[in-house]
């Protein structure tokens, strides 16, 4: 009801803008998609799209996160998650910090705990962690106060890049379930194939990993996806294709005879869009190679969702900070 | 006439896996040497201190094989004197030193080395393990015989696997002029470079790199091989998995001689101990599955394994705390082995006290040619008194250890060492 006596006080616009944490959301950290239940992958990409749409499409900056600090600590090289977490907290008003450095902690001489314990002394509120092994951001997690977001650790997740591929396909199709989405190349060394398959299964997805059987292991029949050794088997049942980069800097020995055999037997070609459904979504985490997972024509084809996907990579890391922090006075 | 080695200890349940004794009882030590079991009253002597051991086990002290201290070279993990006092408190007497030192025990003089400061240390046994090849590169034999000469009581190039097949062969034939063993520690390098934990669905899920089993299997299948076709003496020292327990089983089914050991940690913990991604649980074999678990248990209860061993690693605290690929492979076991033994195979059923206690302590001193692992008249009196039924909580820095990388800390397990004895003296 319209109430005229009500005193006008202007909102500020943080309050419009944020959508309220509900109590059940627990978590202080973002380490994989493993062990969050499909009502909290569900709850990150429905604040994505909240956040997305109060930022205008990224062209407000709001100050929901104002006066909050993360920090980018990268062992490992990367420019777009990076980046994209930086924007992502900038856009919620937050400030940004950066380190990097290649290669492990032992080189410097420094061990890696007490360099994130020094970044967390100059008071952030959010550390973003890659690094090339696994279980970095959860050591992390035991060692700090702030909050911990990983952005991979070595082939282990990278929960960020799981939600916003999942959020790409649900805003195609509506709803994950029931859906066909095959991850296709390097499995054994890839974090991403791991946090959508845990996302995936979760919302109800049939997951299939396919590539060459010295990258993707029979075991992963045991978590319920499907194993195949032939793209061509598969693909006229796949609604979304993930295309996965081969990892050539973690294979000790070369899993496969040559980059020309692998593009012959893996990579998604023009003449195999023919034989998909005629609505198949191609996807790539990136940066991909053209040429090797994919041809130009598809990764710039009708098909492809590759630059939304980066679009939405924001968004979903919003949602995150917020989840985060917001609550944290 | 010495009062600080003669005991009388009473009322106790006496294990003794030399000759299958195992009842309530009284051991009577005299001068620092065994003197009896359940003697008239009127043989004891006066001087002889009492003890009233009632609702605990008496047994051997403990032999272990595989110890690994960092003196010389690496003190910041674990010195002599730190880990002999640590395996007295573990209730070990004796314990084989691994030649993984810098420099690695290679010459006479290192063995020398060895011996003189467990000597100043004055706690324990201390015996030296030499090297197989010189500096265990693995490329050519160590002057074995200078190494024998000087002491060492067996020739090891552990925690190295010795990865060259025909160094291996010339290692056996040789060691056998001198009736030492050679231990090996079975794998593939080629197989397991790189990995950090045990390949399976474990690791398939956390993304660590792997270490298959069959780099196991197919070295404990050469090993025995070579051992059938050499005639020399060989003891593997840590298997873990399923597939070379049914190896060691069908080989000694054939008549075959050698034996076979276990690193503790290996009887009881499985590969999801990783998910925490603490490093302490990142050892050599590593934790494998858990059907790999069952089927080292079942080597155990049905004598396919031989000795366990307590695969003590020591890593000090700033090697532990890197990420999980970069950290050192090991964990410190001395002070939680035999509670380990009690917890898991003895109180489950698997072994008896005196099949336990066989692994423990005969075994692995036979191996060496050591006396122990026996409660014999005239014997020296290593032994230990210990509540079996007594709980307690592992708190890593209270250890005697210097180093605190084991993943137990926190955890409760039975049996605790109330006093170990060396030649009659109460030394813990």
């Amino acid at each position: 009801m319209f109430n005229p006596s009500a005193p006008t006080v202007p909102v500020p616009h943080s309050l419009i803008d944020a959508p309220p944490i509900p109590d059940t959301w627990k978590h202080q950290h973002l380490l994989g998609l493993q062990h969050l239940a499909a009502s909290e992958i569900t709850l990150i990409l429905d604040f994505a799209e909240h956040l997305h749409a109060a930022t205008g499409n990224g062209r407000i900056k709001l100050d929901l996160l104002k006066g909050r600090t993360l920090a980018n600590l990268f062992f490992e090289n990367s420019t777009r998650t990076r980046n994209s977490f930086s924007l992502a907290a900038k856009r919620l008003g937050a400030d940004t910090v950066e380190f990097s450095s290649s290669g492990s902690s032992v080189a410097k001489g420094e061990t890696f705990i007490d360099t994130a314990k020094t970044i967390e002394a100059m008071l952030v509120d959010v550390v973003v962690v890659r690094h090339s092994s696994p279980g970095t951001p959860h050591m992390l997690a035991k060692h700090l106060a702030c909050s911990v977001i990983n952005a991979g650790d070595g082939p282990h997740e990278h929960p960020t890049q799981g939600l916003l591929d999942i959020l790409t396909i649900r805003q195609h199709r509506g709803s994950l379930a029931g859906l066909t989405v095959a991850m296709v190349g390097d499995i054994a060394h890839s974090r991403t194939a791991r946090s959508n398959i845990w996302g995936l299964l979760k919302l109800g997805a049939k997951v299939i990993v396919c590539g060459p059987a010295t990258l993707v292991s029979k075991n992963w029949e045991k978590l319920g996806v499907e194993v195949s050794y032939s793209l061509d088997k598969i693909l006229p049942r796949c609604d979304v294709l993930n295309l996965l980069r081969i990892q050539f800097e973690r294979q000790a020995i070369r899993p496969f005879p040559s980059v020309h055999e692998y593009t012959l037997l893996y990579a998604m070609t023009q003449e195999r869009i023919r034989r998909s459904k005629p609505d198949i979504l191609i996807m790539a985490p990136g940066p991909i190679n053209r040429g090797v997972e994919l041809t130009p024509e598809v990764a710039d084809g009708p098909h492809s969702v590759i630059l939304e996907q980066v679009t939405n990579g924001i968004a979903i890391r919003m949602a995150t900070l917020w989840l985060l922090l917001g609550r944290r006075g | 006439m010495n009062t600080d080695c003669s005991w009388l200890i009473e009322n106790a349940r006496l294990i003794d896996p030399s000759t299958g004794l195992d009842r309530i009882g009284r051991l009577l030590v005299v001068d620092g040497r065994f003197a009896g079991i359940d003697t008239s009253d009127g043989d004891v002597p006066a001087f002889a201190q009492r003890w009233d051991a009632v609702g605990c086990v008496v047994a051997p002290g403990l032999c272990d094989l595989s110890t690994e201290f960092g003196e010389p070279g690496r003190e910041e993990d674990e010195t002599i004197v730190t880990g002999t006092t640590a395996a007295l408190a573990g209730g070990f007497t004796a314990i084989a030193l691994s030649s993984n030192t810098e420099p690695p025990i290679d010459t006479a003089a290192s063995v020398e080395f060895i011996h003189q400061k467990g000597a100043r240390a004055d706690k324990c046994r201390v015996y030296a393990l030499g090297c197989v090849s010189k500096l265990q590169l693995g490329e050519s034999l160590a002057e074995i015989g200078s190494l024998v000469e000087a002491g060492a009581v067996a020739l090891s190039d552990g925690p190295r696997p010795i990865e060259n097949t025909g160094l291996l062969r010339r290692a056996l034939e040789y060691c056998g002029m001198f009736d030492r063993v050679v231990f090996d520690h079975p794998e593939i390098a080629s197989l397991s470079k790189g990995g950090v934990m045990h390949e399976g669905l474990e690791q398939l899920v956390l993304g660590l790199s792997p270490i298959p089993a069959e780099a196991e299997d197919l070295a404990t299948s050469r090993d025995l091989r070579l051992v059938e076709a050499t005639g020399g003496r060989l003891h593997l020292t840590s298997i873990s998995t399923s597939g070379s327990v049914e190896l060691c089983r069908r080989a000694k089914s054939r008549g075959i001689h050698f034996t076979t050991g276990i690193y503790i940690a290996n009887v009881h913990m499985d590969d999801s101990m990783l998910r925490s991604f603490d490093s302490n649980c990142k050892v050599s074999p590593p934790l494998r599955s858990q059907e790999h678990v069952d089927a080292c248990v079942q080597g155990l209860r049905d004598g396919t394994i031989d000795i366990i061993s307590s695969g003590h690693r020591p890593c000090s605290l700033e090697k532990k705390m890197l990420e999980i690929d970069a950290a050192p492979f090991g964990m410190i076991a001395l002070e939680t082995a035999l509670a380990q033994v009690i917890t898991h195979l003895i109180r489950p059923g698997v072994l008896s006290w005196c099949e336990a206690m066989k692994k423990l302590s005969w075994n692995p001193s036979k191996l060496i040619g050591q006396t122990g692992g026996t409660l014999e008249v005239g014997k020296p009196a290593d032994f230990i008194i210990v509540d079996a039924d007594r709980k307690w909580k592992v708190d890593a820095t209270s250890l005697q250890s210097k180093s605190y990388n084991t993943p137990l800390n926190g955890t409760e397990l039975f049996g605790m060492v109330l006093a170990t004895f060396v030649n009659g003296r109460k030394r813990s």
